[in-house]
């Protein structure tokens, strides 16, 4: 017994080591901040979800952040006071996990040179670090995190619609316009982001007089990758829709899963849908006609924003168009320049109070209203098809 | 009825792959005394190996059927030669340090793996080329997809050929002997470097077949996908008696049977790492052995 005892406590220790392991190789990628004029330049911090389960959300933040910071350098830097200062930011990874996230944001409260943060991305990253950000009193914005009571942090402001209004249109599309009466639901309960998701679609889809038949979850931290059991029991309900409001590689299993075990019905999703991996993935075409809510779409893009792609595409040479994230977290950088020139002043509260009295912002991803009384703005959102394995712009919401 | 048909033929399947790498865990731990904590890594290799070899050979034959064959033994023998190559640059230096070493330097190897795969394929998660055709087959008004029912009988078959190796080969006599006594079983003339490094070329080569069925059954995967399969593969083992293979199976299929059962029966369906564990707990209080495990063949 007291070996067997031994044997699990080795194993515990190997798992921390593990852990341990992966928080060195998070700290090691560095950002591009550039040590020789500290004097003359304004940094920021990013925590994103560089490596983990989910790099497609770090790696895209990330390409929105340089894109932005090298326009704004490019067209003269930040002008504080008179003086104009270089842009920079330092980067640290949190491999998607919590209390990697929590750490990174500690380091950037203690660190004197940063004076705001952008990202995390996924909610239940910023989440993990809300504490401290609300301790420390440096401002943050998150890009990409729809979850409702994140902004009940005054020192959070994001650039996104809300998991609320997200619901309420995935469900009124599936009962208006895609006339289903019954639903189920598939989500991952280990995040707060899609369980967000799931209950406001669930409430709405319930108020409007439909009835969501299967609610069924897993969790998501252990690398699951059998759903079947709880796609059985859907595909016996036979529901008219199945709302997915997972992220990426998940999607493209669980609705393999879901027709094998004879499920006929649609799909529908959430804003973690917006990555066209989610087709190069998806070489059955099961995601043929499901539709997806998103933050933007290059056919109903603004001036500003065909030339946000145009300069994606010059710069990245990649054939997708940029998806939300990027667009997002250029918009959130873009954001944070005109709160530190609003302020005109190198300080956290000058530039949290610069945020909070901004009114409207205009972005690639559409014009935002800050009239909530919160870090939340009011803004539009678009309901997107899967049509002939692309993204087919369907419909613009207001709220 | 159908419904009950149908999840069990899931339970089946599951299992069926939970059985196949916890084998390969236990094997490593019965004849080596290693708690081999790479072993999610090995899979995760074998993983990438199998689908840049499938990928390649879809190039040169038209049938999916001898991709997947030829993808297998290629995957095979390269996974041996890891196997091999781990055993004698990992674990050979400190065969007669404290065991407590060998498993520190385990997880050494597996995170060197894990990053390895990280650095030279990116993050990115890969969708594996279709091995099996999509196609259901109906029984008794039941549609049950093909890859389920292939993946069942290629577990079975292995296992059967792995008992009939370990059971009846000289070999298979000689890695019984090793696991029950490795000094003495040297003093008889077995070479335990060999029968050793042995273990851990079938250990590879399970992986290597239990990550091609887990690649037909669920397609895509990153470079963590050994994260889980590690620790799914250690608690069946543990389960059923860490060194028993007949204990690795049964522990496979429970753990199997909870995470089909557990979900479609709860009214929360996430709740089912809890019935799991608790399962866990019971067995270690109960028998702390595991189920088969036998109570003096334990080496750390």
């Amino acid at each position: 017994m007291k070996k067997l005892l031994a044997t699990l406590l080795v194993a515990a220790m190997a798992v921390s080591l593990t852990a341990c392991g992966s928080s060195e190789s998070g700290a090691a990628s560095g950002g591009s901040a550039d040590k020789g004029s500290s004097e003359d330049t304004i940094y920021f911090g990013v925590n994103y979800e560089l490596t983990g389960a989910n790099p497609i959300i770090g790696e895209s933040a990330i390409k929105g952040i340089d894109m932005a910071v090298e326009e704004i350098n490019a067209n003269g830097g930040v002008t504080v006071d008179g003086k104009s200062y270089k842009l920079a930011y330092k980067a640290l990874d949190n491999g998607f996990n919590t209390d990697e996230s929590a750490l990174n944001t500690q380091e950037f409260a203690d660190d004197k040179e940063i004076l705001a943060m952008v990202g995390p991305n996924d909610s239940d990253m910023c989440m993990a670090g809300s504490a401290i950000v609300e301790e420390y009193k440096i401002p943050m914005i998150a890009p990409w995190s729809t979850l409702v009571e994140l902004t009940d942090n005054p020192y959070i402001f994001r650039c996104c619609f809300t998991d609320s209004f997200q619901g309420y249109i995935l469900a009124k599309y599936a009962y208006d316009y895609e006339d289903s009466k019954t639903a189920a639901v598939l989500y991952d309960m280990s995040n707060p982001y899609n369980e967000g998701v799931a209950s406001n679609f669930k409430s709405a889809f319930e108020d409007m007089g439909g009835k969501v038949v299967e609610y069924q979850s897993y969790n998501g931290k252990t690398g699951e990758a059998d759903f079947t059991s709880q796609l059985t029991k859907i595909a016996t309900a036979a529901p008219d829709i199945l709302l997915l409001p997972n992220f990426y590689e998940e999607i493209v299993t669980q609705t393999t899963q879901a027709r094998a075990m004879g499920y006929t019905g649609k799909f529908i999703g959430s804003d973690t849908w917006g990555d066209t991996s989610l087709l190069e993935w998806d070489t059955e075409n099961l995601l043929e006609g499901s539709v997806w809510c998103g933050h933007y779409h290059k056919d109903v893009a603004s001036d500003a924003a065909l030339k946000f792609i145009d300069k994606y595409h010059e710069t990245y040479k990649e054939d997708g168009d940029p998806n939300d994230i990027v667009a997002l977290n250029y918009d959130s950088v873009m954001l944070l320049k005109m709160a530190i020139e609003k302020a005109n002043k190198l300080d956290r509260e000058a530039i949290h109070e610069a945020l909070n009295s901004t009114e409207s912002y205009e972005g690639v991803t559409g014009n935002m209203t800050w009239n909530n009384g919160n870090g939340d703005p009011t803004k539009s959102a678009v309901v997107i098809k899967i049509e002939d394995n692309e993204f087919k712009y369907l419909a613009t919401v207001e709220p | 009825m159908s419904v009950f048909i149908q999840q069990f033929i899931n339970f089946l399947q599951l299992g069926s792959i939970y059985a196949l790498t916890a084998i390969s865990f236990s094997m490593v731990y019965g004849i080596a005394g290693l708690v081999n904590f790479a072993h999610g890594s090995i899979f995760t290799v074998s993983m990438y190996m199998l689908f840049f070899f499938s990928t390649y050979l879809f190039t040169v034959f038209d049938s999916s059927w001898l991709v997947f064959a030829v993808a297998l033994v290629l995957g095979s023998v390269v996974m041996a030669l890891v196997g091999m190559l781990i055993e004698r640059l990992a674990y050979r230096p400190l065969r007669s340090a404290p065991a407590v070493a060998t498993v520190v330097s385990s997880v050494g190897v597996g995170m060197a793996l894990e990053y390895l795969m990280l650095n030279l394929f990116g993050s990115k998660a890969k969708r594996m080329p279709a091995l099996i055709p999509n196609t259901s087959i109906t029984m008794a008004g039941v549609v049950v997809p093909l890859y389920k029912i292939l993946i069942i009988i290629f577990a079975v078959i292995t296992m059967i050929i792995l008992s009939f190796i370990v059971k009846k080969t000289k070999l298979g006599t000689a890695m019984r002997a090793v696991a029950q006594d490795k000094k003495a079983a040297g003093f008889m003339g077995i070479n335990t470097n060999r029968v050793i490094t042995s273990a851990f070329v079938f250990g590879a080569v399970l992986a290597t077949i239990a990550a091609i069925l887990y690649v037909s059954a669920y397609s895509i995967f990153t470079y963590d996908v050994g994260d889980s399969i590690n620790w799914w593969s250690f608690i069946a083992a543990v389960i059923g008696g860490i060194g028993s293979i007949e204990g690795a199976v049964l522990g496979g299929f429970i753990i199997g049977a909870i995470s089909i059962v557990a979900p479609a029966l709860l009214p929360v369906s996430s709740y089912k790492d809890i019935v799991l564990f608790a399962v866990l707990i019971l067995v270690l209080m109960v028998k702390p052995t595991g189920i088969l495990g036998k109570n003096s063949a334990e080496k750390i």
